[in-house]
């Protein structure tokens, strides 16, 4: 029971770095109808700047709060500019193209940004400075809670709470939906249609960055192609919470981080990533519109 | 360090075409003499990049080191030796493209590599069709060197390797039930955890939970938490650093106290980086130890801290050694084709040699004695030595 719920609990705090980098592909699928596919590059940068920041404001060598708050802004900063440049520079002069055309344009950038770190920044793994000294915060029994999973855990939280607040009461939030729901008609309305779409991409980059700053906390080792793997997990968990639904992305990474974790724990973990896979050809054939999407008819 | 034996190639490659359009080549009956200068060229294939660039850096290293050496002293045959470095990235199938390199454009005479067995492995049929012998440092799983006639390895097997850390969990830490978790990608994880699993069930100790992982892996906690259900007395751990120093760090967060054991795969500085107070208090067997008071190895360690600034790790000193050992046998073959290096690497005899006395048996591998080391303060501290016999 308690080795249950402690995998639970590694579950729910590996799915919450999915759950964050899910959102950003939901967010722009709802605004542009797109796959980002480079957002799984995002993520990367994210964990790279968090990495070089620590190192030179000189974070990596003692624990602290601060140390953690200002990195990941950093992080969350710089993805959200390349996020918007990515958006300006690969995706805008594409809007009124067939839509394969973007979509192979964001295997290009995902292409671009692997090899580009790798001849920058070397292939060779990193080893994210332990900007949380890991120990022991909450015990029951034998269920332990490492207060680095709480930080993952509190700082995932807080963000999807903050982002849900953006989307649903703010104007600039009500303007994502309006786009997501009819681009023209919300142009009509005097929407700016660009602005909002870079907007989208900007705050999904943002979350990418910040997810990336938790993985190197929680599981210290980053390189240039560490974005690859977790950027298509990250695409099925929001394909399975139905994709363009926030709400759904949220709980579709959860889910997959606990699935992933239950079949590491009690089957094998050579089935953790068939697994994933496997939920998305499920979800494709049986339920396309995921768990929260709702079933929409093809616009004529 | 690649990058310029390259370029040095091409320069002189040009120096020469520049020196044939000025009309002042070679002339004839010079050639002989120049080409009996032309240094001896060899091979080495390794993992100078990616998630395990310390066995590659290290092995080079030693290498490097070694052929200075023999060079300072007048070179094999006349004739210095050339290394040749080729990176395989640390990646399975970019190390036979590697030793292909080496055989086919560089005419190498023969290959030194690769630490990793799996790499090993993927190249060593092709050295084996090209009749180059190759010397594998460090790959420590069994199938590396049945591969073919012309492959020998440096060092103890992976039988014996298991066997040791068995016995040592069974009677140094009186540990009665041990969990694994081993790399399933890597056949030298998959073989020693072979090895001591059947040598610590043959003792009448149990395994009490036998998990898995996959190179490039970051998340263990799953497996570490069935680990953590089973109560083991200790975990005996058969990966590269990387993962190695990840599993240490989330065991501990997960409250695992029991120390974990593993193998030579933990000898690097970056176990220590990774693994920082994780991994305080393990130990795991290994070819050498550094803090000996062997005095040629106190030497080898002084001297190669001095070029390189860094304690040699095993691979270093694997390296080293069957850098030697190559330059050792062409000097007895008297001529570097294929058949007549080949069959004078296998009649190594006693070679005094920093990881030992190494004699290469009838299946082309070395009999050694390992060692064992513990972590202690941050360190790798010689704790005993285990005998081949």
């Amino acid at each position: 029971m308690e080795n249950l719920l402690q995998q639970l609990v590694n579950g729910v705090a590996w799915g919450s770095i999915y759950a964050l980098v899910a959102l950003g592909y939901t967010m722009v699928y709802g605004v542009l109808k797109l796959i980002n596919f480079a957002h799984g590059e995002v993520y990367m940068v994210g964990a790279m700047t968090g990495y070089y920041t620590a190192r030179a404001l000189g974070f990596a060598q003692e624990p602290s709060g601060l140390g953690l708050a200002v990195v990941l802004l950093a992080a969350m900063a710089t993805c959200a500019a390349l996020g918007a440049t990515i958006e300006r520079v690969a995706y805008r002069p594409l809007r009124h193209a067939p839509r394969l055309a973007p979509l192979i344009t964001a295997i290009g950038v995902s292409l671009l940004l692997q090899n580009a770190g790798q001849l920058l920044l070397g292939a060779d793994p990193k080893f994210f400075p332990p900007l949380v000294a890991s120990r022991e915060a909450l015990r029951f029994g034998a269920l332990a809670v490492s207060n680095i999973q709480l930080t993952v855990l509190a700082t995932a939280v807080v963000l999807m709470a903050g982002l849900e607040l953006v989307v649903m009461r703010t104007r600039v939030g009500r303007a994502m939906r309006a786009v997501a729901q009819d681009a023209d008609a919300a142009a009509l309305m005097g929407v700016p249609v660009d602005r909002i779409i870079q907007l989208t991409f900007l705050l999904g980059s943002a979350l990418a960055g910040a997810a990336g700053i938790l993985v190197g906390l929680s599981n210290p080792k980053i390189d240039p192609l560490m974005g690859l793997m977790p950027g298509l997990k990250a695409f099925v968990a929001a394909v399975l919470g139905g994709i363009g639904s926030i709400p759904g992305a949220m709980l579709g990474g959860l889910l997959l981080g606990v699935v992933e974790t239950l079949v590491a724990g009690y089957l094998s973990s050579t089935y953790r990533d068939a697994i994933a896979f496997v939920i998305l050809i499920a979800i494709l054939l049986y339920r396309p519109s995921g768990l929260f999407g709702a079933a929409q008819q093809e616009k004529v | 360090m690649v990058r310029t034996a390259r370029c040095a190639r091409w320069l002189s490659i040009g120096v020469l075409a520049a020196g044939v359009a000025l009309g002042c080549g070679p002339r004839k009956g010079e050639g002989g003499a120049a080409a009996a200068k032309d240094p001896i060229r060899v091979g080495h294939f390794a993992s100078l990049t990616g998630d395990t660039a310390t066995f590659g850096q290290s092995a080079d290293r030693g290498i490097r080191m070694a052929v200075a050496e023999v060079n300072a002293a007048g070179g094999v045959l006349g004739r210095p030796i050339e290394v040749i470095t080729e990176d395989d990235r640390s990646v399975t199938e970019e190390a036979r493209t590697a030793a292909q390199k080496l055989i086919q454009r560089d005419q190498v005479v023969a290959l030194l590599g690769e630490v990793a067995s799996s790499r090993s492995l993927a190249a060593a049929p092709e050295a084996q069709r090209a009749g180059v012998p190759m010397i594998s440092p460090a790959s420590t799983n069994p199938k590396v060197t049945e591969v073919g006639d012309a492959i020998f390895r440096t060092c103890f097997i992976d039988p014996f390797q298991g066997a040791v850390m068995a016995r040592f969990a069974f009677d140094d830490l009186k540990a009665r039930r041990v969990a694994i978790l081993f790399d399933f990608k890597q056949d030298y994880s998959v073989g020693l955890a072979d090895f001591f699993r059947k040598t610590f069930q043959q003792l009448g100790g149990q395994i009490v939970a036998d998990e898995r992982y996959t190179s490039g892996d970051i998340e263990f906690r799953a497996q570490l938490t069935t680990i953590r259900g089973a109560n083991p007395d200790a975990i005996f751990v058969p990966g590269y650093y990387t993962e190695v120093g990840l599993i240490a760090k989330q065991a501990r967060e997960l409250g695992i106290r029991v120390p974990l054991l593993g193998g030579d795969g933990w000898d690097s500085e970056k176990t220590l980086e990774i693994g920082g107070a994780a991994v305080e208090g393990d130990y795991f067997s290994t070819h050498y130890a550094a803090d000996s008071d062997d005095p040629q190895v106190a030497a080898f360690v002084k001297r190669y801290q001095e070029q390189n600034g860094q304690v040699p790790d095993a691979m270093a000193a694997l390296g080293y050694d069957a850098a030697r050992i190559l330059a050792d046998a062409l000097a007895r073959a008297g001529k570097t084709d294929g058949p007549a290096l080949r069959d004078a690497i296998a009649s190594t005899k006693d070679f005094a040699g920093v990881t030992g006395r190494i004699t290469i048996d009838p299946s082309r591998n070395a009999v050694k004695d390992a060692v064992v080391l513990k972590i202690d303060n941050g360190r790798f501290r010689y704790h005993r030595t285990v005998s081949a016999q």
